[in-house]
């Protein structure tokens, strides 16, 4: 079994308490950063950890954070994205829930990093408890000197802060996050000019996801060079796996990067094997902005290999055969799941979601979850697959933020894999509404690769 | 210090940190991309309706690498050495024409009763750029009509959410009353629980509508705009922020409505107060300053000449007189 970093200490009754934490050696980054290393030294060992935003863009953090821009007398903000709410991904909740101090630990290590004086979390207006729970972690953190005035006699000042959100799931994008954190409505903003230079307030800004944060810890402690010995290639470290759907046994696991997928879908370990003695379908690999992947293509790569839980493995193939890492929302679906109805309820999801800045997206979500809603109730026609594909293209790229692409992602997958399902829906209407176009071939090997001379 | 850009194969020098599309407009012609939410008299406008999208195909002399999407012309500032690509990309093309489509996806086309026909950028875009049918094959998106303070009217249905409006009333009154209501497809340009828009520039955003969303109501169902002449006049406005320089919309003798003078993107010159646009309606409260000169492209240019048709008939008499008649009648306006 693979040493865990984030969820060590995890099932320790009373983890949620600082007495607890401290006692099983939290805060220890916090002094080790504050008493014995210089900011710059902080960021230069989180770039040698190698690790990537755990966000979904998996944009290395190291680097994130020497783009930040550092004029003199303008103060610096970093900003947690506990905006958590791509449909399948709960493993920041988890965290903030049961071991909340991680996360606060990390907020005083990368501030200190950054140089900010003020930092936020800005967490979801649905995750009220988390909230409660954050709000509390702080004030045991305040009371025992590792928050406010002069930290642990360092000199170094910090305010750390919980923002409840609207409950929008745009405001998970950084621009749209920092509007909303400045009181206005979530819109994204045009880029440039990027949070590193211009963020909160016009400021410096620097939003990491939840879990990069709280990477940030084992980094510190350990160093970042040991912490880039897990994983594989320019995966490194572990990775909170949120899965679920019909699996034997969902839940959040910590994998190192590089586990072979068909491990941690099968071994009883990790996920279990699928529920019920039922066949995998399909995989969407991470959250529901991936493309989703048919259970053949999901196991092995076009190549025939063993595809791993990896950024690289994952989309390797590119967006023909293969996905994406994600935020780390893995949904299993068995035999018994209907594609058509899942794309359908995915893009219902964007369409409820889109800010409805831009023209494109604000328009076309709702065009795609019209024309899906009647193709899985058995009104569809046959232009309408590629009708689909075509809308999702010109929303795909022509956006200013990134949830048209997330939008339009699904739908093009699921139209690209599994067109079999979306043909059989208008060629048997009626008998679509009463049962399910099953496995069929989503499973078969794949055939061999040829041979290029 | 000035950068050079390479639009479509134009080489221009401008000033560093103007946009694509006003580097576009110095060239001018066809090249310029179309903008309906971009409005170069509002800060912070543009980038919201993505119909100026342009293709970057050399980011700049020390970076040339080509921009991996396509980009909003009207937000993106030119490089030394930037080549971008707009009519000449069929990419560009491809993605504009989407656009056009989706604007149009929850627009219901009613230009036969609209008031802003003629004048509708959102015409002239589907004129230009669209497909001949649309795709879409639901129901549209409606709303009640509703008054926002007396002399504007807001029909949310045909709205495409550019948020000029919005822009106008941050920038140009003391208080805004009106702003974005809910999200996606449902947001609404709205005033909070019908309070009334009242301030003394409220009536710009009637002008800055691109479509037949913001009208004014006391020129609504008066006229197709085709058939009004407009004239240059001005006044002595004692309103300190205004001019009084203005377009008045003739009618015969009538003045059917006073707007701000547009330039040939349909931006206007210098925003009017409410006073001159709404009270002053009589030829007698202004200085007539000569005919407004209309691209002939545009449709209000139709009935309207501002040169003296050559006589094309020299030798029949008959034809003569017709056409002297002709001249008249076309001239009387």
């Amino acid at each position: 079994m693979a040493r865990k970093l984030l969820l060590e200490h995890i099932n320790v009754p009373g983890i949620n308490t600082f007495d607890v934490y401290r006692s099983k050696g939290g805060y220890a980054s916090v002094e080790k950063a504050l008493k014995t290393m210089s900011p710059d030294e902080v960021v230069e060992e989180v770039k040698k950890s190698g690790l990537r935003g755990r966000g979904g863009a998996g944009f290395p953090t190291g680097m994130k954070w020497s783009f930040l821009a550092k004029p003199e007398g303008v103060a610096r903000y970093l900003v947690c994205n506990a905006d958590e709410s791509e449909p399948g991904t709960f493993k920041d909740r988890y965290l903030m829930t049961y071991i909340p101090h991680l996360l606060i630990e990390g907020m005083i290590t990368a501030s200190y990093a950054l140089g900010a004086k003020v930092s936020y979390i800005y967490v979801r207006g649905e995750m009220m408890p988390q909230i409660r729970i954050l709000e509390k972690a702080i004030a045991e953190a305040k009371n025992a000197g590792f928050l406010g005035k002069n930290i642990l006699g360092s000199g170094y000042d910090l305010e750390l802060y919980v923002q409840p959100g609207g409950g929008a799931y745009i405001c998970g994008e950084e621009t749209a996050l920092l509007e909303s954190l400045e009181g206005k409505r979530g819109n994204p903003r045009i880029k440039p000019p990027f949070p590193a230079i211009a963020g909160l307030y016009g400021c410096p800004t620097v939003v990491n996801n939840v879990e990069s944060i709280a990477a940030v810890v084992p980094i510190i402690n350990e160093g970042g060079e040991e912490y880039a010995k897990i994983g594989i290639g320019r995966s490194t470290g572990t990775k909170l796996i949120s899965a679920g759907g019909n699996v034997k046994n969902p839940g959040v696991y910590e994998i190192d990067l590089g586990l072979p997928a068909e491990e941690f879908l099968y071994s009883d370990e990790y996920c279990g094997g699928i529920a019920n003695g039922k066949r995998l379908k399909a995989v969407v690999a991470g959250g529901s902005s991936v493309p989703i992947l048919p259970a053949n293509l999901f196991l092995k790569t076009i190549n025939n290999q063993p595809r791993l839980m990896s950024y690289e493995s994952l989309s390797d193939g590119g967006f023909a055969t293969g996905t994406m890492m994600g935020s780390g929302g893995f949904i299993a679906f068995d035999e018994d799941q209907c594609i058509v109805r899942n794309t359908w309820n995915f893009t219902r999801f964007y369409h409820h979601e889109s800010c409805g800045q831009c023209s494109p997206c604000r328009e076309g979500t709702g065009w795609m979850e019209k024309v899906l809603h009647r193709l899985e109730y058995g009104h569809g026609k046959m232009s309408d697959m590629d009708l689909l594909v075509d809308v999702s293209k010109k929303i795909e790229g022509n956006t200013i933020c990134p949830l048209g692409d997330a939008a339009a992602w699904p739908v093009a997958s699921a139209i690209r894999h599994f067109r079999d399902e979306f043909e059989w829906h208008v060629t048997n209407a009626s008998e679509a509404v009463t049962r399910n176009f099953g496995l069929a071939h989503y499973a078969d090997p794949l055939p061999k690769p040829e041979v290029v001379a | 210090m000035s950068v050079k850009v390479t639009i479509d194969g134009i080489a221009i020098e401008v000033e560093p940190g103007t946009s694509i599309l006003n580097a576009a407009r110095q060239i001018g012609g066809d090249i310029v991309p179309p903008a309906m939410c971009y409005y170069s008299k509002l800060k912070d406008s543009g980038g919201k309706c993505r119909t100026c999208l342009v293709k970057v195909s050399k980011g700049s002399e020390k970076d040339p690498r080509p921009m991996p999407k396509l980009v909003a012309s009207c937000r993106t500032t030119v490089m030394d050495g930037m080549e971008v690509q707009n009519i000449t990309s069929p990419e560009v093309i491809e993605a504009r024409k989407g656009i056009v489509e989706m604007l149009l996806v929850n627009h219901p086309l009613d230009c036969p009763i609209c008031d802003q026909a003629g004048e509708c950028h959102l015409q002239d875009l589907g004129f230009e750029h669209g497909a001949v049918k649309t795709r879409y094959e639901f129901d549209r998106r409606t709303f009640e009509k509703i008054d926002i303070g007396d002399k504007i009217q807001l029909h949310m249905t045909r709205c495409i959410l550019c948020y000029r409006c919005v822009f106008v009333a941050n920038q140009l009154t003391e208080h805004r009353y009106h702003g974005i209501l809910n999200r996606g497809d449902h947001s609404e340009i709205s005033t909070y629980i019908q309070h009334a828009v009242d301030n003394d520039f409220s009536g710009n955003v009637i002008d800055v509508c691109p479509v037949g969303a913001l009208t004014d109501k006391t020129f609504r169902f008066k006229n197709r705009v085709w058939f009004t002449k407009p004239v240059e006049a001005h006044r002595e406005c004692d309103h300190k922020d205004c001019n009084g320089k203005v377009t008045l919309w003739y009618k015969g003798e009538e003045v059917l409505r006073v707007t701000a003078r547009k330039d040939e993107y349909g931006e206007v010159e210098e925003f009017i107060c409410n006073t001159c646009r709404f009270d002053k309606k009589k030829t007698s409260d202004w200085v007539i300053d000569g005919p407004r000169h209309v691209s002939h492209k545009s449709v209000i240019s139709s009935n309207h000449y501002d040169f003296i048709p050559l006589p094309v008939v020299k030798s029949n008499p008959v034809l003569i007189e017709a056409n002297k008649e002709q001249f008249e009648r076309e001239t009387r306006l």
